[in-house]
């Protein structure tokens, strides 16, 4: 079956009509945070609650996507009160009922935690926490599937990738490259079969974003994925998911079968001759897989393995047909711009950095979770107003942006806006939005050696610089944390780092020494300690037996 | 051989693929699922499935951390030792984890129900220290909290089918 608008926005209406027709919306977070903390249960508590009580027509139960703070897990959002509950057990329930209408129960109440929402926009996850992510219905009445039928039907695939192009939007999956730049090339490439794929290979130690979206709003996914379909003259996609996310799964394929149903996904969509089938793919576990070329040989059923670039897949991709690679967050941001206009989303944040980028608060931090900023938006103000700042009443070290591939970035650029740029002033990067915050009890040296360690057991193992460079920087930092580092070490490691980073073949190995260069750079006391006075500033890591080495 | 209900499926999802060897992981992990391993007569089976041969199949079922080509327990634990969680007290917690099973990493338990095997990245950082149980997220967890876990884990052994016969296993 095909779609019409009108039939588009009767299930719009319908979906509207019927929510609106409750007094009270109990939305509780199903998410695999707060999953994991038994909010399935506290969802069937309420659920059973309420049909105890007669209240079915009167007040609503449902499962929503992340609210955010996963800190505070199990969460329940009560609307339109606007209270938001955190820690909910089952037996809070019939408590909870009681105050819908009345004043907030306040042993539960989030209010404390005000900083963390108000200083938030968001575009990426503005429908995370509000809509039921298994319902497609849910996902229609809120403009869901507009914007492709806008693009489909109003705009031409040329007009498409101006808007893209105009918005600023640049790849959320790390390097920032401009996307409607890409989408240029793929559409530029020969006719013939094309390719969309959506990297949901999300593996950078201290990043959750991408499964977060994907348990809370697959359908936005789909439906960006499909517009750049449309864009490029590609008719089949395919999500490459890591197996380690089976609820994001589990959704997306749900997501899939009723997008189908419906018409959005399959042949002639809204009466148009264009037609977009989706696949999911899953990875078996191997971080490489994230990387393009690796992400297209493992479709493939070939070995996960990196190849040099040119040709870039935009050319030569999947099957050696044209193909367009995008991160989850990236495909996330189309639909709002389509609806709205690249010059609305250009409007927002930075002169080179446009939009807002979803961030995964962790480490040493109040507020672990997820939270969406404008680009520019002050590091100090995600850490200490949103994160809540350091627990313990420990003091902040360093954040860590762009996992193994990024950078530590120390305390005297709390101040700075992060957009790409800034961070890769810092030496760091953006990288997919993993925030991990290190307080005085991290030991940078020993952080380093963590990450090295992590690069040299993903490496594929394909290219000798890669292979056999950080295994050869991992034996210099585990000596220097061991207590037996020597002066000359820290210039071999400046020497081997410099070697790794320009002659490894893909973005692992390139940006593996990224960490330890940072922190020699940042933190060379903290290596000079180690090796001169045999003694680690921190007091934590291995180093702490520094004396027993001597 | 697969029984018919898993085989007739897979041929018919190969057959409809326009690169059959695209399926090649799912092909695996459903005989994983349903063998617990990838021993050397599934590996042949699913070569024959997907007209590949087993060495390059070979290449893949070592290639990727959740396919296994050894024998493991009913549960298999991955625990995670990437940043965030060894912030946390990962090490700690893959140590108790250790003793409380009596093995070490890349082991499996004398009664044939556990397999401990460190993991990296598995981006429920929310949830820190984390573990997967067959591929399902567990965490924050204490040494408390792991207990409880795999003494739950233990009894629903006890009633469940005997090991080697569960599709939750292998399949993350």
């Amino acid at each position: 079956m095909t779609m019409t608008l009108e039939e588009l926005q009767g299930i719009a209406r319908i979906e509207q009509d019927r929510q609106g027709g409750f007094s009270h919306h109990v939305n509780v977070c199903i998410a695999a945070g707060c999953l994991s903390c038994q909010s399935g249960q506290v969802r069937a508590a309420f659920e059973k609650e309420v049909a105890r009580r007669g209240l079915e027509n009167w007040c609503q139960v449902k499962g929503v996507g992340c609210l955010g703070l996963c800190t505070a897990g199990p969460l329940v959002a009560v609307e339109p009160a606007g209270t938001l509950y955190q820690n909910v057990a089952v037996g809070d329930v019939p408590e909870l009922l009681d105050a819908l209408g009345a004043s907030p129960v306040a042993r539960l109440d989030a209010a404390d935690h005000a900083g963390f929402f108000e200083r938030q926009r968001k575009i990426v996850l503005e429908n995370c926490g509000r809509i039921d992510p298994e319902r497609i219905e849910d996902y229609i009445a809120e403009e869901g599937y507009q914007a492709l039928y806008q693009a489909l039907r109003g705009m031409s695939p040329r007009e498409v990738i101006d808007q893209v192009t105009v918005s600023g939007l640049r790849g959320r999956g790390g390097a920032g490259f401009p996307t409607g730049l890409k989408w240029t090339t793929v559409a530029k490439a020969p006719e013939g079969e094309k390719y969309v794929i959506c990297n949901a290979d999300e593996g950078d130690p201290g990043a959750f974003m991408d499964r977060s979206v994907l348990e809370s709003d697959p359908q936005r996914v789909l439906e960006g994925m499909a517009i750049a379909a449309y864009a490029v003259g590609a008719s089949r996609g395919y999500l490459y998911v890591r197996a380690e996310y089976p609820l994001a799964v589990k959704r997306l394929r749900t997501a899939i079968a009723q997008a189908e149903r419906l018409g959005l996904l399959g042949r002639d969509i809204f009466n148009t001759p264009f037609g977009f089938e989706v696949k999911v793919r899953l990875g078996a576990g191997a971080f490489v897989c994230g990387e393009e070329t690796a992400l297209i040989a493992s479709i493939e059923g070939r070995l996960g393995r990196p190849r040099p670039r040119p040709p870039f897949p935009a050319e030569f991709g999947l099957w050696g047909r044209p193909t367009l690679i995008n991160n989850v967050e990236t495909f996330a941001n189309i639909p709002p711009i389509i609806r709205k206009g690249g010059e609305w989303f250009a409007g927002i944040g930075t002169a080179k950095s446009k939009g807002t980028k979803v961030f995964a608060l962790a480490g040493r931090i109040r507020n672990t979770g997820l939270i969406e900023v404008p680009m520019g938006t002050p590091l100090r103000e995600i850490v200490f107003e949103i994160g809540g700042g350091i627990p313990d009443g420990r003091r902040f070290k360093a954040v860590q942006t762009g996992g193994p591939s990024g950078g530590c970035i120390p305390e005297q650029f709390l101040d700075m806006p992060v957009d790409y740029e800034s961070l890769a002033q810092v030496g760091s990067i953006m990288g997919s939005g993993g925030m991990i915050v290190m307080d005085d009890s991290s030991c940078m040296v020993d952080v380093a050696r963590f990450f090295i360690e992590f690069c040299m057991s993903e490496s594929c193992g394909k290219c000798a610089p890669c292979r056999v460079g950080t295994a050869q920087i991992h034996h210099l930092l585990a000596k220097i944390t061991r207590g037996a580092g020597r002066p000359a070490d820290l210039t071999l490691l400046e020497e081997l780092c410099d070697l790794v980073r320009h002659t490894s073949l893909c973005g692992l190995g390139q940006t593996a020494p990224n960490p330890v260069m940072s922190t020699l750079h940042y933190f060379r006391e903290e290596y000079t300690a180690h090796i001169e006075e045999r003694r680690c500033l921190a007091g934590t890591c291995r180093a702490a037996s520094l004396e027993e080495a001597l | 051989m697969l029984p018919e209900h898993i085989r007739e499926p897979l041929i018919q999802k190969i057959a409809a693929a326009e690169h059959p060897r695209e399926l090649v992981v799912d092909v695996l992990l459903a005989l994983q699922g349903h063998y617990g391993h990838l021993s050397d007569p599934a590996m042949e089976e699913a070569a024959g499935l997907l007209a590949m041969t087993p060495l390059e199949l070979e290449e893949l079922a070592t290639f990727y951390t959740f396919l296994y080509r050894e024998p493991v327990g009913r549960y298999v634990i991955h625990v995670c030792d990437s940043l965030i969680c060894w912030m946390e007290g990962a090490e700690r917690l893959g140590d108790h984890i250790g003793r409380r099973l009596g093995i070490a990493p890349g082991q499996t338990t004398a009664d044939g129900l556990f397999t401990l095997l460190p993991v990296c990245c598995i981006g429920y950082c929310d949830r820190a220290p984390a573990i997967l149980v067959n591929g399902r997220a567990h965490g924050p967890l204490t040494p408390e909290s792991l207990d409880r876990l795999l003494e739950d884990l233990r009894a629903k052994a006890a009633d469940g089918p005997a090991p080697g016969a569960g599709p939750e296993r292998g399949t993350p």
